[in-house]
């Protein structure tokens, strides 16, 4: 096992396992963006769909669970790469100039992660981990949405994610070596399709709920 | 009668370092007179002309063929590495391509792997060690083979010569944000793996390759392709994701450790 942990702990590993976790979350999100949609379907369609995830009960636990190692996975394997990659350059440049490569979306997927990590723990404290006795998740989702601070804060916050996800799709792509000049160029337009869908998709519901109260 | 070169005045804000242990300042430095035909290297040594002549130490700068073959020079210019030109190296980027009047910025390439000598001279050799590591072919000795023994098909042969473009001149790590070698190692490792004659060792040489690399304190690769549009080679990060498919392959599927 020791051949595996030096390939873990080699740069090329670390982006392996970046790249893996990112392209779980970025499954995860085409789920959670499908079945969010039928909060247009109304208060019915929401609150069946949340019952039919339940119903889900142990495999639904064993995903959750999934997602919090690949979440840890995640974000260790993020901090040691940020503090490595600082460490690699000690003394910056006093002028520093794009060459062409870099975008807004790459140099900020440190930050971008950040702000989604605490986004996660807040959005659970929200929606996830709080008394559904006397109440249907659409209410607790319409009761939220009636609040424009938090409006505000989801639709930023969904900016965010999309900005993080537009570098991090075909990011994770090239890391695995899957890149090519036949379809490399298609993958680039994916993964700005991708980041557009997560951040209009999720970004307009609040607006819509909002709206609808 | 020919016409002469319009000359431009410019100012050098240039990094000035004694040796590897001192922190280093920016000295601004002006440079008058200048013909619009030089090259970069050729202003900095019309200004250590003029800095010997007043008895000041001059700037200490890597250089050699000057034809842009060689990757002994390299600087940051402006923010850029060798230079706001795409594909040029800095021996051949022109003073043309800078205005009267313009202060210029010039930096050394920086990195933790990278100790800087003196100046705008940087200590490379951590280059040197990874190819050590294995970017190489082991051959026996004797008479030379025929040079067409083993067919290979042009579009491979292609291939590993646009990787094997690499001069290791360095501008890839001081253009990277996390100063990864990245760009450098997968060149040395496709030009080899593409080609029957890379094959027997291209585990090996994967592992050896990024192991040398990781050591040498050099950064992850955070796919920002600062390295593919600085390189004067233009060397594609397609090269990158060959590197990781190597290494993949020889981590996952190969026998060596």
């Amino acid at each position: 096992m020791n051949w595996l942990m030096s390939t873990l702990g080699s740069s090329i590993g670390k982006k392996l396992m970046m790249a893996l976790t990112g392209l779980g979350f970025i499954g995860f999100l085409t789920a959670h963006l499908a079945g969010n949609l039928t909060l247009y379907g109304g208060s019915e369609a929401f609150n069946a769909y949340a019952e039919k995830l339940h119903t889900l009960g142990p495999l639904l636990t064993l995903m959750e669970l999934g997602l919090i190692a690949f979440a840890i996975t995640h974000i260790s394997t993020g901090i040691l790469l940020f503090i490595q990659n600082r460490n690699a350059r000690p003394v910056r440049y006093a002028r520093d100039e794009r060459a062409g490569g870099r975008t807004w979306s790459s140099v900020t997927m440190p930050y971008t992660g950040f702000i989604i990590l605490v986004f996660v723990v807040f959005h659970l404290l929200n929606f996830s981990f709080v008394d559904k006795t006397n109440t249907t998740i659409f209410e607790i989702v319409s009761s939220a949405f009636a609040r424009p601070l938090y409006v505000a804060v989801y639709v930023s916050v969904m900016i965010v994610v999309a900005l993080h996800a537009r570098h991090g799709f075909w990011s994770a792509l090239q890391t695995l070596g899957a890149n090519h000049p036949k379809y490399m160029p298609t993958l680039m337009v994916l993964s700005l399709v991708f980041s557009l869908m997560v951040g209009l998709g999720f970004g307009l519901l609040p607006i819509y709920i909002a709206l609808r109260v | 009668m020919k016409k002469l070169a319009p000359k431009i005045n410019v100012t050098l804000k240039v990094w000035r370092q004694k040796n590897p242990d001192d922190p280093g300042h920016f000295e601004m430095i002006p440079a008058s007179n200048i013909s619009t035909h030089m090259s970069f290297l050729e202003l900095l040594d019309t200004v250590n002309e003029q800095l010997t002549q007043e008895g000041k130490d001059p700037i200490a700068f890597d250089n050699d063929c000057r034809e842009g073959i060689c990757g002994m020079c390299g600087a940051v210019i402006n923010g850029r590495a060798h230079g706001p030109e795409k594909a040029t190296t800095l021996c051949q980027l022109h003073m043309r391509k800078f205005g009267d009047g313009e202060t210029i910025a010039i930096e050394p390439f920086r990195a933790r792997a990278f100790k800087i000598i003196k100046d705008l001279a940087v200590d490379r050799s951590p280059f040197d060690q990874i190819i050590q590591a294995g970017g190489y072919i082991s051959v026996n000795t004797g008479g030379a083979p025929d040079a067409n023994a083993i067919p290979i098909p042009q579009d491979v042969a292609e291939k590993s010569m646009d990787a094997a473009a690499c001069i290791g001149c360095g501008a890839c790590v001081a253009a990277c944000p996390s100063a990864s070698a990245m760009l450098f190692v997968s060149g040395k490792i496709s030009q080899l793996a593409l080609l029957p004659q890379g094959k027997p060792e291209a585990a090996k040489r994967a592992l050896s390759m990024v192991r040398a690399m990781d050591a040498c304190g050099f950064g992850n690769c955070s796919n920002h392709r600062e390295c593919e549009a600085s390189c004067p080679k233009e060397l594609s990060i397609v090269n990158i994701a060959r590197l990781n498919r190597e290494f993949f392959k020889a981590s996952f599927f190969s026998a060596e450790k």
